[in-house]
């Protein structure tokens, strides 16, 4: 955590006195959130998982696409395949590194989006407030009620499965919620002596927003982009597995375990291997994010 | 409370309308159509298909048109499956995915609020644990990844239950579809009581019940659990929308002649009349539930007055 990078929020200054450096907030949550064995676990997996994904691909001795007619179905640890093959005798390993790294790089790029959207959105409609705020988070109502899948669907469905379209999609969908979180905290936050002071020294109102709003919002919005990742991966896996997302013989989470759960019965591991692979990849993140949660706002604790 | 309701179905109705746009322009900005087939249709005939469907309508005029249709609640033919009518094709398989829905969400609440109840009672005990863990796997664990492995095991391997199939609705084959979408909102249900009753049970309320000697079982039962099932109340929207979208998934692998199937296929093959009901009808099961969900906040709790 960066070090007085926040230094107007330090909390136990007075109370330690000048001469006793100042913890910053960052400080201590990032201490909490060492503490907290789930969440470094978790990050430990997930850096493994990443580092394997990134760098899988290059190591593996098979190919994501490689079809090989004569090793059909191998079950794992059988003729150099780690994991075994699919139908077309490809290698499993090679196809779950493939599929964890499309998958992570929608989760990212997609919250990324529905970072930019949801903070620009919420803290503008929070900041201004009046009718514009009732006007924009209106907008945010419909969108709630149109049933998020089918609006993904209806994308995917209309103009392709591209990937591209797909992070946009996604992450257009994602950023409703943050944007509410974005509000609510930029209506306490607008009513702080620090904002008045602000508006008193001349700045303009976006430059409050940038400068004095969005760096106070960074806690919950760090938590709930860290919540926002494993939704997105499963969103998109979601669509895979409905055949909508990522197109054969590209890999993802999700279309790899659609395609296991088809022939589970001949060949189990195609399906137990990519959901374990799933499962900790999500758990991962909700472990940190819960962990984030409970460094960052320590009244639950 | 009448026009409490009256103002909320004023902003519902405008709402649908912004979906019903939205969806509509969407689905024909789509390349392709509902007749576009391998076999190239000769242009008189082509023409002579669009023009008994309306199609040859400007885009403009063609919306006007399924704008005061649905009014009427005419919902219009589809356009892939001939003599079936889109309220016919919703009347036919509605049924299937409501029964499937209610059933998860009637199992899904009664086994939360329990879980989540002893739970906050015993804090730290098994059953919070329990409670933890099954939070745990209900977001980490997709529909998707159990129904297969369920169907693995308890079709497949112990050969207990049927792998699939609706079978009339017959209750053997629908323990597992029940259950695979009920387990999401197990997880949700049983923090979300576990929460409020722990933050309910530190108020002075309770303390004063169980300072004038009431047994632990009736204050929780009496005092607590209603103010603890507020939060839930307000999920009941969200709620709903999960179970839609993990209907989808349900549907699909356990081969269930519900609506789901509808949902992708129907936007898959340009059939727009049936994609608009579909989207006409889950917009307004929202909607409607997050009216009904307000009303029963209010009814539950006496400091909120609808106004």
């Amino acid at each position: 955590m960066s070090v007085g990078l926040f230094g107007a929020r330090r909390s136990n200054e007075a109370l330690e006195g000048a001469a006793v450096r100042g913890r910053s907030l960052w400080e201590d949550a990032g201490r909490r959130l060492l503490r907290n064995k789930a969440a470094v676990g978790a990050m430990i997996a997930l850096a493994l998982l990443a580092v394997a994904a990134l760098g899988g691909p290059y190591l593996a001795t098979f190919g994501y696409d490689e079809v090989r007619k004569d090793e059909v179905w191998l079950p794992p640890l059988t003729g150099g395949h780690l994991l075994g093959t699919d139908a077309l005798g490809r290698d499993l390993l090679a196809r779950l590194l493939m599929g964890l790294r499309v998958s992570l790089a929608i989760g990212l790029t997609a919250t990324a989006v529905s970072l930019v959207i949801g903070v620009a959105w919420g803290a503008v409609a929070g900041f201004v407030g009046g009718r514009t705020d009732e006007a924009m988070m209106r907008i945010v109502d419909v969108l709630y009620s149109l049933p998020f899948i089918f609006f993904v669907i209806l994308l995917m469905v209309a103009f392709g499965s591209n990937l591209v379209l797909m992070f946009l999609a996604i992450g257009a969908v994602e950023w409703l919620t943050m944007s509410r979180i974005v509000r609510g905290q930029t209506l306490a936050l607008k009513q702080k002596e620090f904002v008045e002071a602000a508006r008193a020294a001349g700045l303009s109102n976006a430059a409050i927003i940038a400068r004095h709003i969005v760096p106070n919002l960074l806690g919950p919005v760090v938590v709930y982009v860290t919540l926002t990742i494993p939704a997105v991966i499963l969103a998109e896996s979601f669509l895979s597995f409905l055949g909508l997302g990522v197109q054969p013989p590209m890999a993802s989470l999700g279309g790899l375990i659609a395609d296991g759960a088809q022939q589970m019965e001949l060949a189990p591991w195609l399906l137990i291997f990519p959901s374990a692979a799933m499962i900790v990849t999500l758990a991962s993140f909700n472990f940190i994010g819960d962990g984030l949660r409970d460094a960052i706002d320590p009244k639950d604790r | 409370m009448i026009r409490f309701i009256g103002r909320r179905l004023l902003v519902a109705i405008p709402t649908l309308f912004l979906v019903i746009t939205l969806a509509f322009f969407m689905m024909r900005a789509a390349p392709g159509g509902p007749f576009d087939s391998d076999r190239k249709l000769s242009p008189e005939i082509e023409a002579n298909v669009l023009a008994r469907y309306g199609m040859n309508k400007p885009l403009g005029e063609q919306y006007l048109a399924y704008l005061t249709g649905v009014a009427r609640g005419d919902f219009g033919p589809s356009l892939k499956y001939k003599d079936k009518s889109v309220l016919q094709i919703l009347k036919e398989n509605g049924p299937v995915s409501l029964k499937l829905g209610g059933l998860a969400i009637a199992l899904a609440a009664s086994v939360g609020i329990g879980l989540g109840v002893l739970a906050a009672a015993r804090q730290n005990g098994g059953v919070d644990h329990l409670v933890m863990g099954i939070a745990v796997a209900g977001v980490c664990v997709p529909t998707f990844v159990t129904a297969p492995l369920l169907v693995l095991v308890f079709g497949s391997k112990l050969g207990w239950l049927p792998s699939g199939g609706w079978n009339g609705g017959a209750a053997a084959n629908l323990v597992l579809p029940v259950v695979v979408l009920a387990l999401p909102q197990v997880a949700v249900i049983s923090r979300l009581t576990r929460a409020g009753m722990i933050e309910v049970l530190r108020s002075n309320y309770i303390r004063t019940a169980r300072a004038k000697g009431l047994p632990e079982r009736r204050v929780i039962s009496r005092h607590a659990l209603r103010a603890a099932l507020l939060p839930l109340v307000s999920y009941l929207g969200p709620a709903c929308a999960g179970l839609l979208t993990g209907s989808l998934v349900v549907e699909k692998i356990f081969n269930l002649p519900g609506l789901g199937k509808f949902f992708v296929l129907s936007a898959l093959q340009r059939d727009y009349t049936v994609v608009m009901g579909m989207v006409i009808v889950y917009a307004g099961l929202i909607l409607l539930l997050n009216l009904l969900a307000d009303l029963l906040y209010a009814a539950l709790d006496p400091r909120v007055r609808l106004s």
